[in-house]
């Protein structure tokens, strides 16, 4: 019945007919990077326990996507961006409340089918001809850092595919139709048992730091700031850590 | 035709008309020809035409014969049939998408026995964007040929029939000139909707610029970072439906009255 209710409670609030309060609940909309969907989701169940009339009402998709959305007028309270560059965004268009702060950083890993048949063993050997490579696509944090470590190392991938976030290129990895993927190390870790991951030592030139703040104009300012201290603060960077990302 | 009509029919023209011109003003119209000729907007330009107009020519040569079977055989399962062919029009694009991949991916039976004795690979590739097109735009032109079929009647064809013509003479010098206002107006619905195909490209043939990067795809893209570009895209694309439809439907449409 709670469910219910709750349910209920974010189509109205979705539909903007209503507000939390009026049930005595507070709602605080998090916009965050798809490389965070599983970590984020446990820390808002966490968050939840901690604070037991907030929710947390989580939009996950790719941090450019999100972060044209938040400049466009989207009704978000926290932005936790994959990183920094997608964050100026934001704060370029004034909707940062304070100077975003980082609480993770991510590596780039390769991720293969599981037993990593083709043998790949570092970043060249993605160029090999005869395999089919997808990578984000450039505009996207994980598009960039990818750029970065061809250009470091010196290496031109010639990719069959570039996706819009990094959760798509995960999927082509998974579905059999990728023979290798560009994604960060947290995400194969995330996806279990489905992929294998090939770790390589370019990618320590291109880190992703993720940065979280509070918007600007947030309809729920005061549990917004609560749940961005509780990302940043140690229990967070506990399970963060578990999940494979680094420390800031 | 009476005067509360006007008032529906005006708020359905403005749901579809406000947004469209929405677009208009949110368009930076100075900077709009330099937006359209990056090399990007142009790869994606053409090959949009490319594998529109291939797409369309592939519902014709597949859709018209599937119409006509539709329509005209006294077949046990024809209604099942008929449902399964117009299935496209109402799933999600990219179920159609993932559809695909199971058929013709690495994994898919199709695509691996294609891949084990051609060395053929069909996801990622233009082919698979002209298949994703394919599938998604020729229940367009089965709807509407087969309406025409039926409305025409096959009485031109029994007395083509009667008068000495095999039944290949009768469908290719009878049926098909009686249909051809149909096909015309079949095809543009297929060639505008293969042009907007979006889920079941990127699903199936993934988005990569010069290949399977088509203007839908290049929106989508441009969307995360560059607006004005985008919006700009987003114009091209109406501009040029608007002129599909505008130009070549009226005209077929003539001849079916």
């Amino acid at each position: 019945m709670k469910r219910v209710a709750s349910l209920l409670l974010c189509a109205c609030l979705a539909a903007g007919a209503c507000t939390a309060q009026g049930a005595g609940d507070r709602t605080v909309t998090v916009f965050a990077a798809a490389s965070l969907t599983e970590s984020f989701g446990a820390l808002a169940e966490e968050f939840e326990a901690e604070h037991p009339r907030v929710r947390v009402r989580l939009n996950l998709a790719g941090s450019s996507r999100l972060a044209q959305q938040i400049v466009a007028g989207a009704p978000a309270d926290v932005f936790a961006s994959a990183n920094e560059a997608t964050m100026r965004t934001v704060t370029e268009a004034g909707r940062a409340e304070h100077e975003p702060r980082v609480f993770a950083t991510n590596e780039l890993a390769i991720a293969v089918a599981p037993g990593n048949p083709h043998g790949i063993t570092s970043f060249a050997d993605l160029a090999r001809d005869e395999l089919t490579v997808v990578v984000c696509a450039p505009q996207v944090p994980c598009g960039a850092a990818t750029e970065r470590v061809e250009r470091a190392s010196g290496v031109t991938l010639r990719p069959a595919s570039e996706e819009q976030d990094v959760r798509a290129v995960l999927t082509k990895v998974q579905a059999g139709e990728a023979d290798a993927g560009v994604v960060y190390g947290t995400d194969v870790r995330a996806a279990g048992e489905r992929v294998s991951a090939v770790r390589f030592p370019e990618a320590s030139r291109a880190v992703n730091r993720y940065p979280i703040a509070v918007l600007t104009g947030a309809e729920q300012p005061e549990p917004a700031r609560w749940f961005t201290e509780f990302v940043l603060g140690p229990t967070a960077r506990k399970r963060l850590l578990e999940a494979g990302f680094g420390a800031p | 035709m009476p005067w509360p009509l006007w008032i529906p029919a005006a708020l359905g023209l403005a749901l579809v008309a406000l947004p469209v011109a929405g677009l208009l003003l949110r368009a930076d119209l100075a900077r709009l020809p330099g937006l359209l000729t990056t090399p990007a907007a142009l790869h994606a330009l053409r090959l949009s035409l490319l594998t529109a107009a291939l797409s369309t020519l592939a519902c014709l040569l597949l859709g018209v014969p599937l119409a006509v079977v539709l329509a005209r055989a006294r077949l046990r399962g024809v209604r099942l049939l008929r449902a399964v062919v117009l299935l496209p029009l109402v799933l999600p694009p990219v179920v159609g998408g993932l559809a695909l991949l199971y058929l013709l991916g690495r994994n898919g039976f199709l695509g691996y026995l294609l891949a084990v004795t051609a060395g053929v690979r069909v996801p990622f590739t233009t082919a698979a964007v002209v298949l994703a097109q394919t599938f998604v735009a020729m229940p367009f032109l089965v709807v509407s040929l087969e309406g025409a079929l039926r409305g025409a009647g096959a009485d031109y064809e029994r007395v083509a029939a009667t008068l000495g013509a095999r039944p290949l003479t009768a469908f290719r010098r009878v049926t098909v000139p009686l249909l051809l206002p149909a096909i015309g107006s079949g095809a543009v619905l297929s060639f505008a909707r293969a042009l907007g195909e979006f889920g079941a490209t990127i699903t199936f043939a993934g988005s990569l610029q010069g290949v399977t990067r088509t203007l839908p795809l290049e929106v989508y893209t441009k969307a995360e970072v560059d607006t004005d570009s985008a919006v700009a895209l987003s114009l091209l694309l109406v501009v040029v439906a608007v002129l599909v439809i505008a130009i070549a439907r009226p005209r077929a449409w003539e001849g079916t009255r």
